[in-house]
């Protein structure tokens, strides 16, 4: 399998402290993978790098079959390049309706001139009814998302990365505050999006983890503690150390 | 969702049709139409209102579209008048300096005109030379393009340098408060070209113009509102489509709108520039009607008052932003003009003209506590509207 993403060697420090740590990450063109990790391990930084939020210090990221570095890409810019991106917290636009909040993440020329003169066509709409069908929202299109619950903006926001049609997904703690149905269909909707495309879902929550059934990447203390099957990573010496202290 | 724009946003034609009987009324009741009910200066008044009318729009779509809190548009609302100033200045000066000449026993030649309308012009300056910027001066064309070029150009190149820095929230607001004393510290200046504190007079004579005020006010009145018109029609369309959604997303939350593939920067740049056009249009329509500019009137406070308008009005609803610009203004002018009634408390005896600020200043707090969404929020009351949606 060609890799899509490939990170190597990438070190950030705040302010003296190595919150990324000679760090090296590789993920497939269609591969679904978790990364897991204590607090403080790097994983939310580790997103934001890739993402072009934080610009390492030193290392390389080169994205895609022509290896172009994403260094020094602006976050637009990589966005464009096909890297979309789930907060922790969902962050959809409260104020605007599902059909909206869709549209806008609808993979089509970003530029402001376009965007001005962008009418949805009827093929369009339908893109849209379809998404939310995928992410079960059909009944709510026209409603204000800010009226949706956690678990709905949760998949409103999963439903926008869609739309973007990334080639990775980057996926921060997607079942956090989920009942145990809701984390059900949002296994479903992300191992479905991983037939097509690479899927990152950053995670606490082993239950969840293993419901993905994936390779798994530990991370601690900004870098790469361990790499496998969760079963593997679990027997794994040094992850229970960092995880249970012993 | 295909349906036309209009057609969506119903509140855009009532706003259409309201403007257009106001017009109506003044007119048939104005001094310039004969029956004299309101005055010519009434006129002129309601025209500005009009033009502050229109800043206003282009300051919600700033401010409470896009989120940006610039305290410095009246910057662009000054420079688009200066512009139209330099050319009425001009022009009406040269065909006094023609008249006066040609009465002489021999013919002036071009040099001696020039001469002379330097000497009009800037005598007040101790200088007769033209400065390099009145180079253009002579032509109506060139000085109107100017109106909008100008403004535009400065906020170009200001936003461009600013929310590149990712310079946002309350350092911008400073930012543009910065901008706005400097060009008036500037202007302050006598060798600053255009008058330093004298500013432009003048403006409300029209060069060749002989018809009287009361009807010239009508005129202005009429290109007032029909500004207005065309700029809210603008606006309501810049913010009713996807171009909209994306502004509304820069303000609720810029960090999602950039993942999303959208250039922030560009976005801003766009709003902050063409908001700065339609700001130096109204200026260039209001100072001929109030006769004369200066370099107090891009004074930092100017562009607060701008702020409080619309917060009072309502933000994020352009006809709130016109509704809260047009009391505040008028009644504004009521209690500054010496119109307003003292209150005689018997100890103390209340004098509007000093105390309308802390009035307004208290309206304001009371908004903000009580009226977030300021007077335009009660008209969604009464439609019961979900909030923040359409113009």
């Amino acid at each position: 399998m060609s890799t899509l993403l490939e990170v190597s060697g990438v070190t950030v420090s705040f302010d003296g402290f190595r919150a990324i740590n000679n760090l090296s990450f590789q993920i497939g063109a269609a591969e679904l993978r978790a990364v897991i990790g204590p607090n403080g391990a790097g994983k939310t930084t580790f997103m934001d790098i890739v993402t072009g939020k934080t610009r390492p210090d030193e290392g390389h990221i080169l994205w895609g079959e022509k290896s172009i570095s994403l260094i020094g890409m602006s976050e637009a810019k990589i966005a464009q390049a096909g890297i979309g991106r789930k907060f922790q917290k969902p962050t959809v636009f409260e104020d605007q309706t599902v059909q909206e909040n869709l549209l806008m993440a609808l993979r089509k020329d970003r530029s402001p001139l376009a965007v001005l003169l962008f009418r949805p066509s009827v093929p369009d709409l339908d893109r849209v009814a379809e998404l939310a069908a995928e992410i079960g929202l059909t009944e709510m299109l026209l409603r204000v998302s800010g009226e949706l619950s956690h678990g709905q903006k949760q998949w409103l926001e999963i439903g926008m990365l869609l739309a973007q049609e990334p080639r990775l997904l980057l996926v921060d703690e997607p079942a956090a505050g989920m009942t145990l149905a809701e984390r059900e269909k949002t296994t479903a909707i992300l191992t479905e999006a991983a037939k097509t495309r690479a899927v990152v879902v950053v995670e606490h929550d082993m239950e969840f983890v293993r419901r993905l059934n994936c390779k798994v990447t530990v991370l601690h203390e900004g870098a790469v503690l361990a790499e496998g099957s969760l079963d593997h990573v679990t027997k794994n010496k040094d992850v229970s150390v960092v995880y249970l202290g012993r | 969702m295909n349906r036309s724009f209009i057609a969506r946003n119903p509140s855009v034609l009532i706003f259409l049709s309201i403007l257009a009987l106001f017009t109506l009324l003044v007119t048939l009741l104005s001094e310039g139409f004969g029956a004299g009910l309101v005055s010519t200066s009434m006129v002129k008044t309601l025209g500005k209102t009009l033009c502050l009318c229109l800043i206003a729009v282009a300051m919600d779509l700033i401010w409470g579209y896009t989120g940006i809190l610039s305290l410095g548009h009246f910057a662009f609302f000054g420079l688009g008048g200066y512009m139209i100033g330099m050319w009425l200045m001009f022009e009406r000066t040269r065909q006094i300096v023609v008249t006066s000449l040609s009465e002489g026993v021999l013919p002036p030649t071009p040099e001696d005109i020039q001469a002379a309308i330097g000497n009009q012009i800037f005598g007040v300056v101790g200088s007769s030379e033209f400065p390099l910027i009145w180079m253009f001066a002579d032509s109506l064309v060139l000085q109107l393009a100017f109106v909008v070029l100008v403004p535009g150009a400065l906020a170009f190149v200001f936003g461009w340098l600013a929310f590149r820095s990712r310079v946002t929230g309350v350092y911008l607001s400073i930012l543009t408060q910065a901008m706005t004393l400097g060009l008036s510290l500037y202007l302050f200046q006598n060798a600053s070209g255009l008058r330093g504190n004298n500013g432009l007079s003048g403006l409300q004579n029209l060069p060749g113009v002989t018809a009287p005020q009361s009807v010239v006010s009508l005129w202005f009145f009429w290109a007032s509102a029909l500004a207005l018109a065309l700029g809210y029609l603008l606006v309501a369309w810049v913010v009713s489509g996807k171009f909209g959604s994306v502004i509304r997303g820069i303000r609720d939350n810029e960090a999602r709108v950039r993942f999303l593939g959208y250039s922030v920067e560009s976005y801003k740049l766009a709003v902050f520039t063409l908001t700065a056009c339609i700001s130096g249009i109204a200026g260039a329509l209001y100072y001929p009607q109030a006769g004369i500019i200066n370099p107090a009137e891009v004074a930092p406070i100017a562009s607060i008052y701008l702020a409080v308008w619309v917060a009072i009005g309502g933000r994020g609803r352009l006809y709130g932003a016109v509704i809260g610009t047009a009391l505040v203004s008028l009644v504004s002018s009521w209690f500054t003009g010496g119109q307003a009634p003292d209150v005689n408390l018997g100890f103390y005896t209340i004098k509007w003209v000093d105390w309308w600020l802390v009035l307004l200043g208290l309206s304001f707090v009371l908004v903000t506590l009580y009226a977030p969404r300021g007077i335009g929020g009660l008209f969604d009351l009464v439609a019961r509207k979900n909030p923040g949606e359409g113009p």
